[in-house]
């Protein structure tokens, strides 16, 4: 196998798109609702990448597609240049050591009749990585890199408390070695004190390790910290992305605004932060035009008849937004 | 004349199976005040609040004493508690969609309970649903009255279930975790819908909350909780511009920023102790880095400081005003 230069993307995506069939009622008729539509992405070695929007923004979709576990309808995924091989082939199979998820929940994603050392040593198995003798060790050293005790080893999930479950999890996604870790709200269902430390243990394995991660929560002051960059979703499509510096301190994407507007920061007022109106679509019933215009406080004709495309809006950002200058003059001022 | 105190909790404990999670609760809700409830799962913020309205299962033994406008409630019998629950103090939870009855309409849940609380009935119950579902912001009411909960998104079911709490007119909202289910942009909608209905309708408010964003924005007091006790409780600015108890500064610190520096995080190291297995002294000593020998065999009581703020400290952080505590054995932290 021949290493990809350092300058060379480690994933990335082209045009891809999830359809889903939903049918509405229990003699409807089946509409397709499209879940993911047309991203483009892309994840450099060592790099996280944030993704952030609210529930049926597709994101856990798309992270799922990155992986090759949800086969997408149209568009690529590329991983180190080659194309991703299909689901369940053994090409797909042998690439998933590269590539780990890490979930939300950890008690759905560990078997409750295993201990969890049996767990963690399960992948070093299935891609015969570590032979049988030496398994042991790695998965003490593994446990040891997660800030587990290797004296817990015997343990069963269950006697575990959420945090140390989720760093069984994340011991497991590493004990490949995995150059991709896809990260599913993997703090969501921890408390604070326990977020931060589960935080910032997964930016030391990265910082050690090297390892690209595509960082999806709904959290924007967790991305804010784990990513280097953010891309916003809304309804299957990136609105805005920028580096984690900039896209929170001067968001130009409308949607992008409301989110950062809408976190309560301690001690400011909810006084002039910027409250959407209604709800996020329903995808089986996209609105025309921008996605967005129908909750959008600035949306204008352009914005119900045309759907506006990803386009630069700066130095390494980009803004799908009728309203946002870019190169060019705004399109409706 | 009615006393100023609407609600008075003292003394209140609760054990489940002889394990106590609850040891002792002192909080006094005025009327139309709001105070928030935070610490991590397990501290008994929940609790607090179920055990006082008897909505605890039977193997939880309740003990201490609960007052609404003076009368006391706790143990007190079913029609008793009755006219207290939903009528003069209402709760909502935080999955909206498990609290509504999935095959009744929604119309009707929320008259069954004007007909309950205010013995409005037919079409005047009917004026009055359709008068709350407008108040907490459902578009079009009158068509989607005969909706099922499930036609309803989750941003709006809270929306009917607060419909709901408000049916009976209550004089306190217990609002537990309300917004933590919902999508960023929903929940500040949520937000800022309890903030109006409490200055339109004067009601107080006990917000249970995790998150201090969101509790400092609703409320104007706030207690934190660890380990079923209160360690701090005083007003929002005292509480965020200088906590004093280490536990209170290290739920700050640990909440990632949206501003400034993307710096690692600051942890609070360890878990919260199993009731079970408390540590001796006081309850958050393993995990506080300001901890010292008397702080693990001698547990601080819950006393007043000079800024009127309650604190269960003995070795606080931040500053002291003007004069120092009752506590003498006290180490000034000269940081922020």
């Amino acid at each position: 196998m021949t290493a990809p230069s350092v300058n060379a993307p480690l994933i990335e995506a082209k045009e891809l798109v999830r359809t889903y069939e939903v049918r509405q009622g229990m003699f409807g008729k089946v509409t397709p609702v499209r879940a993911v539509d047309g991203i483009n992405l892309t994840v450099m070695p060592g790099e996280t990448l944030g993704v952030v929007g609210e529930s049926g923004s597709g994101k856990s979709t798309l992270g799922r597609m990155l992986l090759g576990i949800d086969p997408s309808q149209e568009g690529e995924t590329f991983f180190e240049g080659k194309p991703m091989p299909k689901l369940g082939t053994p090409e797909w199979r042998a690439l998933r050591a590269k590539m780990q998820l890490v979930y939300q929940d950890p008690l759905a994603a560990l078997d409750r009749r295993l201990t969890i050392a049996e767990q963690i040593g399960e992948p070093l198995a299935i891609h015969k990585l570590v032979p049988k003798e030496h398994r042991a060790a790695r998965v003490a050293e593994l446990m040891v890199a997660v800030g587990l005790r290797p004296d817990q080893a015997d343990r069963y999930p269950h006697e575990l408390s959420g945090g140390q479950r989720q760093r069984v999890v994340i011991a497991r996604a590493l004990a490949s070695r995995p150059k991709l870790l896809v990260c599913d709200e993997p703090v969501s269902a921890l408390d604070v004190s326990i977020q931060a430390q589960v935080v910032n243990m997964l930016r030391d394995l990265q910082e050690k390790n090297r390892i690209a991660m595509v960082f999806i929560s709904h959290d924007l002051k967790v991305v804010r910290n784990m990513a280097d960059r953010v891309a916003v979703m809304y309804l299957g499509r990136i609105v805005e992305e920028a580096s984690s510096d900039v896209i929170f301190s001067a968001p130009l994407h409308p949607y992008t605004k409301a989110l950062v507007s809408s976190v309560p920061v301690p001690g400011k007022p909810l006084k002039g932060r910027m409250i959407l109106q209604g709800e996020p679509p329903n995808p089986a019933n996209r609105p025309s035009g921008c996605a967005f215009h129908p909750r959008c406080p600035l949306a204008t004709d352009i914005c119900r008849t045309s759907v506006p495309q990803l386009r630069q809006v700066g130095d390494g950002r980009t803004a799908a937004c009728h309203l946002v200058a870019g190169a060019d003059q705004p399109v409706a001022a | 004349m009615i006393s100023d105190n609407l609600v008075e909790l003292r003394g209140l404990t609760v054990a489940f199976d002889g394990v106590k999670v609850l040891h002792g609760i002192d909080l006094t809700v005025r009327r139309g005040e709001a105070i928030g409830l935070v610490g991590e799962s397990g501290c008994g913020k929940s609790v607090t609040w179920l055990a006082a309205l008897g909505l605890l299962p039977g193997k939880a033994t309740v003990a201490g004493s609960v007052r609404v406008d003076g009368q006391e409630i706790l143990g007190g019998p079913r029609t008793v508690l009755e006219g207290v629950r939903g009528k003069r103090i209402a709760m909502i939870f935080q999955d909206p969609s498990s609290s509504l009855n999935p095959v009744l309409k929604i119309g009707r849940q929320i008259t069954e309970a004007l007909v309950l609380h205010r013995a409005l009935t037919g079409e005047a119950a009917k004026t009055e649903a359709l008068r709350l579902m407008d108040m907490v912001g459902i578009p079009d009411a009158r068509r989607r009255f005969d909706l099922f909960p499930h036609e309803f998104s989750g941003g709006q079911c809270q929306r009917l279930m607060i419909a709901m709490a408000l049916a009976g007119e209550p004089d306190l909202l217990v609002a537990d975790e309300p917004t933590t289910a919902l999508d960023a942009t929903i929940q500040a909608q949520i937000l800022d819908l309890l903030i109006e209905l409490r200055a339109e309708t004067g009601m107080a408010t006990i917000f249970i909350s995790h998150d201090l964003g969101a509790v400092s924005q609703v409320c104007e007091r706030a207690c934190v909780m660890y380990a079923g006790r209160i360690v701090e409780q005083g007003t929002i600015e005292a509480l965020f511009d200088n906590p004093r108890h280490p536990y209170t500064r290290g739920l700050f610190d640990a909440i990632p920023r949206l501003d400034g520096p993307r710096d690692r995080l600051i942890p609070i190291p360890g878990t919260v102790p199993h009731p079970r297995d408390l540590p001796e002294g006081c309850a958050f000593s393993p995990r506080c880095s300001h901890a010292a020998v008397d702080c693990r065999s001698r547990r601080p009581d819950l006393s007043a400081m000079d800024d009127g703020r309650l604190l269960s400290c003995f070795h606080p952080v931040g500053n002291a005003v003007d004069l120092a505590p009752a506590a003498e054995s006290r180490i000034v932290e000269a940081v922020s």
